[in-house]
């Protein structure tokens, strides 16, 4: 097979991504996992923090703050009234976004390591691992791996690490919002998935009102590899602030959709072209990409010839790696419908507590619903646009702005889409009707 | 926002089954003590899995069980949208991810057909056996269009699948979760693009590590974090 992508099969991580080789902690360590891992423990938290800050892991879950760095943040000194917690974020559920299940439905025992050596770091004596309700298989198989974990003596009281360490497995059922840190954290505590205000940030009082640290399961699970490859392997890979190795996925009008491990910065068309075996109809035939989950602004063709895989290159597109879980549009797609398909996850996932976000995702939804068939104004465009702007920054959490950015991206790169169709349902009714309804 | 009310209809009284009431203990076990109501999600979840929904006084005997006020066990299932207000199908409870990446691979052609063999979505079906309805994304979109049916990921669907499908559930038969194209989980379809190596998979990764890349000379003796 010729060498596709940039990323050498020595080099991933996650070498049972595709579930091929043996889930259960015989094939995981025959794969390298739980290797030197007491060694790791043994040079200390502050050992494992710097490690960590020099590979330059930035979080996996879509906002790229230095995992190092926050771990860092966490109390030095414990009470004993006030234990502190390491939470897995495991509520993968941005559209475009499917990597996190893979790493726990086949690399399970990466995970469990990487909280291991997370929560040790940070002091904390249990972590909790948060999955969406909906993923079944995934929690099943979690448990199971957690429990061969336990039997091993490699967490739990006494263990072969010398650090007392639980891992309790906690699901959700059905609500976006969970993925956000403080929903998650309300949601594990039995309640509605509603955001908490900031300050406090959950390091000084998080779950149960206690110091605690969320992060993403890639995050997490990468940690083990790095110290045991050393935070230099991890950061040759990718820009300089943009290090590392990377799960991505690709999803709509690909020749060959999958989820591939591969280094940060590879250029978004070789990616495409390489692991998906192409846009559906070729290169040409690309209309546009959401490159790295549901809330990242669109990009055209033009720009993805160029766009790297990376927090830098996409933020100079004005979009987001986001999750890099790309959405890849050919020409026969309706762009504006595919949006409001959007805006409806949002207006549906609105929690309903802020009130510019509650109104706002369905008052942006039921617009682009009119526009997709083109029975609007014109002047709603702008409209619309400054609605978005309102919505955005000004929520609790950052929901509010991720309906925002979609909506805005469209506008940017597709506006004439837009004024073509209200023009040509104009034309279709031969007279104009006056002011269109406003969307209530 | 999605507006979420309990049936009108409800049953009269709940009971835990022996084994739903283990597996809530096995559940409340994981959180500190004080700290039981953080079970309220599983223990829903148990609930909705012995009875096919979540009623009333199910909620109720759930609020008892965790000590909580009754109007946040209420709060909690009409918030979550996986908690099922109302009875569903016996054999197939289909849920049609309806998002912008299933969207663009075909799941309109999956609902077409759901509707036309089991009625209206939302509703259950005349004679109580079937329900669909659209969701919001199930984060499997490298394998879209696809259907979360009972617990599992039915993948990579066509309309000719999801006909499939349902015959062999109304067949009474269990058919396969997974993809419904020759790929492996999410790997990519035809020749595999990564992890082809044989070293990997070897043994040579388990050999033990001398010494840790920037580990400390000294290092030997346990150090307690600072």
């Amino acid at each position: 097979m010729s060498m596709v992508g940039i990323l050498q099969d020595k080099d991933r991580i996650f070498t049972n991504l595709y579930g091929f080789h043996d889930w259960g902690l015989e094939g995981a360590k025959t794969r390298g996992c739980w290797n030197g891992t007491r060694d790791m423990l043994d040079q200390g938290g502050p050992w494992i923090i710097d490690q960590m800050k020099n590979s330059g892991l930035r979080g996996r879950g879509g906002a790229g703050f230095p995992t190092g760095l926050k771990w860092s943040f966490m109390p030095k000194e414990v009470r004993s009234d006030r234990p502190h917690y390491l939470v897995v974020n495991a509520d993968e559920s941005e559209p475009g976004t499917c990597k996190d299940r893979e790493i726990m439905r086949h690399d399970p025992h990466l995970l469990i390591e990487g909280c291991l050596i997370a929560s040790f770091a940070m002091q904390a004596h249990a972590c909790y691992i948060y999955l969406r309700g909906e993923y079944v298989l995934e929690r099943e198989r979690m448990e199971a791996a957690v429990k061969q974990a336990y039997e091993a003596r490699l967490i739990g009281k006494n263990n072969v690490h010398g650090w007392d360490f639980d891992v309790y497995i906690h699901h959700g059922a059905g609500a976006y919002i969970c993925g956000e840190e403080t929903a998650l954290l309300e949601s594990l505590e039995g309640k509605k998935g509603q955001p908490r205000l900031k300050p406090p940030f959950p390091a000084g009082a998080g779950l149960y009102g206690c110091p605690t640290t969320v992060n993403n399961v890639e995050s997490i699970a990468v940690a083990g590899t790095i110290l045991r490859r050393g935070a230099e392997w991890f950061a040759g890979f990718g820009r300089p602030n943009n290090t590392g190795t990377k799960l991505m996925s690709l999803a709509g009008h690909v020749n060959r959709p999958c989820v591939v491990e591969e280094a940060m910065s590879i250029p978004l068309r070789q990616l495409i072209e390489d692991h998906g075996g192409g846009v559906r109809g070729g290169w040409s035939n690309l209309k546009a990409i959401i490159p790295g989950g549901a809330s990242c602004p669109v990009i055209t063709r033009e720009q993805a010839e160029t766009v790297l895989m990376d927090f830098d290159s996409m933020r100079e597109m004005r979009s987001s790696l986001g999750t890099a879980g790309a959405i890849v549009m050919d020409e026969s797609t309706d762009i504006v419908k595919a949006i409001a398909r959007i805006s409806y996850f949002f207006k549906h996932e609105s929690c309903g507590q802020c009130t510019p976000c509650r109104e706002g995702t369905g008052w942006m939804w039921r617009v682009l619903e009119r526009m997709a068939v083109g029975n609007a104004e014109p002047s709603e465009i702008d409209l619309l646009l400054d609605v978005a702007g309102q919505v955005e920054g000004h929520t609790i959490c950052a929901l509010g702005d991720a309906a925002a950015w979609p909506v805005q991206g469209l506008i940017r790169h597709f506006r004439h889409e837009i004024e073509d169709r209200i023009n040509e349902y104009r034309s279709r009714k031969g007279s104009f009707q006056g002011h269109a309804v406003a969307a209530e | 926002m999605s507006a979420r009310r309990l049936a009108k209809d409800q049953p009269k009284s709940f009971a835990f089954s022996k084994a739903t009431m283990k597996t809530a203990e096995w559940w409340i076990a994981k959180y500190p003590e004080g700290r039981q109501q953080s079970a309220v999600i599983p223990i829903l979840w148990l609930v909705q899995k012995q009875e096919g929904w979540v009623s009333e006084p199910a909620m109720a005997a759930i609020a008892e069980l965790l000590s909580m006020p009754k109007i946040r066990v209420l709060e909690v299932a009409t918030f979550y949208t996986m908690f099922m207000l109302e009875p569903v199908g016996t054999s197939a409870l289909i849920q049609v991810c309806g998002t912008t990446p299933c969207m663009l691979r075909g799941s309109g052609e999956l609902m077409k057909v759901c509707e036309k063999r089991i009625g209206p979505k939302d509703k259950l079906s005349a004679d109580g056996r079937f329900t669909w309805q659209e969701v919001e994304c199930l984060g499997a979109c490298a394998n879209a269009p696809m259907a979360q049916i009972n617990d599992y990921y039915f993948e990579d669907l066509t309309a000719a699948d999801m006909e499939k499908i349902i015959d062999d559930f109304a067949a009474g038969k269990s058919p396969k979760p997974g993809p419904r194209v020759k790929r492996q989980t999410s790997a990519p379809e035809g020749e595999p693009t990564s992890l082809t190596d044989a070293k990997l998979y070897d043994g040579s990764a388990a050999k033990p590590i001398k010494s840790l890349p920037n580990a400390a000379p000294k290092a030997k003796k346990k150090k307690e974090p600072a």
